[in-house]
This record gives C-alpha cells, structure tokens and sequence, in this order.
C-alpha cells in the first residue's frame, strides 16, 4: 500500500495529489513546495516539529487555505493555483470541501445544537437531506464512536474525549472521500486521548482514507501505512511507517524522532 | 414658607400629557426599528471586507458615535434642508438624526455580535460545505443574535431617553409637553418632577428586563 512513487492512476485510486504546493503570508512562507499522493484506503500520518507547516498543509487540501502556489487534485476535481480562474469560489467551493471531512484541534462543535443536531448539521444544511433520513444517519454514526446514550447533550455537557468524537461523526457524516485530522488529541487531557485514537483506527480498519497531523507516535507506527516528516515547510523524508518511524535516515528526522523513542520503541500490543 | 405642592394643575393636561407620550414611544419605536434595519444592512455590508464598501460605513458610524445627539438633531433640522434644498418636516428631520444615530450604534452592536464567534466556528461549517449563507443563517446569526440582544435592548433604553432632545426643535413629546404645560401653569417643579416619573416608569422595568437578558446570555 506504500508504493507512493508510483504516478500513473488508471484505476482513479489517487484521492488526492498534491505537487509542489506553497503557502506564504506575506513574506512568511508557510508551505514551501510540498508533493503528496494519497490513494483511496491509505492512511497517511504527518508529522513534524511545530510550526512547520504540516497543519497548513492539510488546511490547503480542503482549502481552507489557499495555497500561493502548485497543483492540487481532490477526486477529480484538480486545481492549479498558478491560475486564478481555476480557483473554486461560493457554492463551487463549498462543494469542493462538502467532498472533505475535518477534525480540528479544539473541536469547534456547533454550542448551539445537541450531539445529534452536529452530526446531521452536514446533511440538512449541505446536502439538504430529510431530517428523518439524516437523523438516521447521525444516530447510527453517534453509536459507532460510542456515543449513542449522548445524542441529546450539548457540547458543554460533555468531555473533550466526547467532543472530539462528535466531531469526527459530524464529518463522516458527510460521507466524506477523504478525512483530514489537524492534530485532533492535542487539546485533550492524556486520560481521553485513547477514545479519540481508538476510534479513529476503527475508521481506518474500516478502510477511509485519512491524511493525519499528529505527535501520537505509537499511533502513527500502529496505523499509518505511510509517514510524511516536514520540516520548515517542506517534505524532508517519507515512506512506510516502520522504515521512518524505526530506520530514518535523515538528520532533522533522525532528530524529531528522538524525543519520542520511548513511545515508539514499544512493542505493538 | 413651605411650598404646596399641587399635582392637579398636571392632571387637568392629561390629554397632552396621553399625546406627548404617544409621540415619545412612537419615535423611540421607529427610530429604533430603523436603526435596526440601518445596523444589520451594514453590520452585513462590513462582512464583505472591501473597503470602498467597509471605509463609508466606518465614516457613518464615527461622525455619528463622535458627535453629541444634541448637535445632530439640531443639525438635520436646520442643516440638512438647506444642504438638500428640500423643505424637510420637523418630525422627519429630527427623526432621521435620531434615526441614524441609533443605526451607527446598531452597526457596532452587529458587527461585535458576529466578530466575537469563535473563529472555529467558521472553519468547521466551511469545512463541512456549508456556503456563506448557509453558515451564517445557521451556525454564525444564532449564536450572534443571543449575545447582541442585550446590548442592543440597552441602546434602547437610552434611545428613549434620547427623545426628550426633540424638545429643542419643537417635536411635541413628553419634556416639550411639559414645557408647554409649565408655560401655560407656572408650575416647573409639578410638572418636570411628573415628567421624570413618566420617564422612570416606562424605564425602570425595561432595564430589569434587560439585566435578565443579560444573565441568560451569561449562562
């Protein structure tokens, strides 16, 4: 699954590419020049000191950012920011990002509406779903992060650990093609990180396709079928889990990798 | 000698006092409406970022918060006709002031409402497809709304203070009534002191009622 020099894609397997893509603010070049594949199944975890750049990375995929620079395909859809006029803009581009699920650091769940409301949120608002039709949905995806006994509680009745997990039922809800995940346990006591994570590996057994931002590293050994290191804005190492995360060959990564030898030199249970 | 009050000289003018009072809710009713109406078009417009769109706006709301109410109301009624060459009612010239004034402070209260939503607010619906519209009638304007009523209930109260300034272009409403009736009684001290009472009546409930929109919002 990590053969990821491989460029033709007869099969459309290939749910995102991006080439050389850049982000600067102002003079502060944020992204600088970053190539990534991502095919249909595969869970790709970035990591990297921070600041840099990896959580700006996966902003511009769904476009929350825009990128300055480069070439970015979602599905079929492809970008090249070198033109303006293939820059999606209003409905186009909240269709665009309608295709991507996201979970955030912080949550940033709806305070204004019950568990369940957040997770139909996507469907009524977006799709325009039937409530009952959605309401079905949301309830069946509320149960699979463990959730069912909590449809009715706000955001503030619940704990973080339950927050993050809202969260991600509100994006799969969408049916999304693909999940970004900006650093989703970095905001949680160390108690309720494991129920965020443990439901996220039971989405990637259940075969979504995920670009992670994490310094979970025992998670990206576990899970990830591909690791990305960044450095400064760029890509400076990539390959399977294992070769990374155990072998790197290069210094910066060499050095990153360091502070986390404990957590990664752990068997798997 | 200590003065005799006598509140009958008052009363005998209870049908002026009924109009005046008419006249003072009714321009804090529409003066506030539209203020509201001026406030959410360009607390709207403000969204846009752009500033020949922004820059007219901030003017409006500057000139209008930085200048006395009195020098305002004074201004549209004598000025403004002038500057239009148009022949401008009393009523609608001081009322437009009013007007305006209540739409600069509404402006702000707009714009507060909606800046201070989390900004993961709006990335989470953008994220998820929702167009501007949608995420603004959905998730960003129910949140905003709850915490703009307080002080938009506030701006008001003071509002309908405000009104007793229509006094100096002669707009009959409850402290030019009292004028009158002084003029026609000799009898200041009956009649302002009724005035402050009607004043403080219609108020004091609308500003209990206002703490406790404010208490909910805390919640």
């Amino acid at each position: 699954m990590t053969n990821s020099s491989t460029y033709s894609d007869p099969a459309g397997d290939v749910m995102v590419r991006a080439s050389g893509l850049r982000k600067s603010y102002g003079t502060v070049e944020a992204v600088r020049g970053v190539s990534l594949e991502v095919k249909r199944g595969q869970v790709v975890v970035l990591i990297g000191p921070s600041g840099c750049g990896k959580s700006t990375f996966l902003r511009c995929i769904n476009l929350l950012e825009t990128p300055s620079a480069g070439t970015l395909q979602v599905g079929r859809r492809a970008i090249d920011f070198a033109s303006s006029r293939s820059m999606p803009h209003g409905r186009d581009l909240a269709r665009f990002r309608a295709r991507i699920g996201m979970v955030f650091q912080q949550f940033d769940l709806f305070p204004h509406m019950t568990a369940l409301r957040n997770v139909m949120s996507g469907p009524v608002i977006v799709k325009k779903m039937p409530q009952r039709q959605a309401e079905a949905i949301a309830r069946e995806l509320l149960g699979k992060v463990g959730l069912g006994a909590f449809t009715e509680r706000y955001p503030r009745e619940l704990s973080g650990g339950q927050q993050q997990r809202v969260a991600i039922a509100r994006a799969m809800a969408m049916a999304p093609e693909i999940m970004l995940f900006d650093e989703v346990t970095s905001a949680l006591d160390p108690e309720l990180v494991g129920e965020v994570l443990d439901v996220m590996k039971q989405l990637a057994t259940d075969g979504t396709t995920m670009i992670v931002v994490t310094h979970e590293m025992a998670f990206a050994r576990d899970v990830a079928d591909h690791v990305v290191v960044m450095d400064a804005g760029q890509v400076v190492e990539q390959g399977p889990a294992e070769e990374i995360l155990l072998q790197p060959k290069n210094p910066r990564t060499v050095s990153f990798l360091s502070r986390f030898h404990s957590t990664i030199g752990e068997r798997r249970a | 000698m200590a003065y005799k009050w006598d509140f009958g000289a008052v009363y005998a003018y209870l049908n002026l006092w009924l109009k005046g009072l008419g006249v003072t809710l009714g321009y804090s009713l529409g003066t506030v409406l539209g203020g509201l109406v001026i406030g959410v078009a360009c607390g709207m417009l403000l969204l846009y970022r752009r500033r020949w769109v922004t820059l007219p706006i901030h003017y409006y709301v500057e000139i209008f918060r930085c200048t006395p109410l009195l020098v305002q109301i004074v201004w549209f009624y004598y000025a403004l006709p002038i500057v239009l060459s148009v022949e401008l009612p009393a009523w609608l010239a001081a009322g437009l002031g009013l007007t305006l004034y209540m739409g600069a402070f509404s402006t702000e209260i707009f714009r507060g409402g909606i800046i201070s939503i989390d900004k993961g607010q709006w990335q989470a619906a953008r994220a998820l497809g929702m167009t501007n519209a949608e995420l603004m009638r959905h998730i960003i304007l129910p949140q905003a709304i709850k915490r703009m009523v307080p002080p938009f209930v506030n701006q008001s109260i003071i509002q309908l203070k405000n009104t007793s300034l229509l006094y100096v272009v002669a707009v009959p409403d409850l402290m030019y009534t009292g004028s009158v009736v002084v003029a026609d009684t000799f009898r200041p001290l009956e009649v302002y002191t009724s005035v402050a009472a009607i004043y403080f009546a219609i108020l004091y409930p609308l500003t209990l009622y206002a703490a406790r929109l404010e208490a909910r919002v805390d919640q």
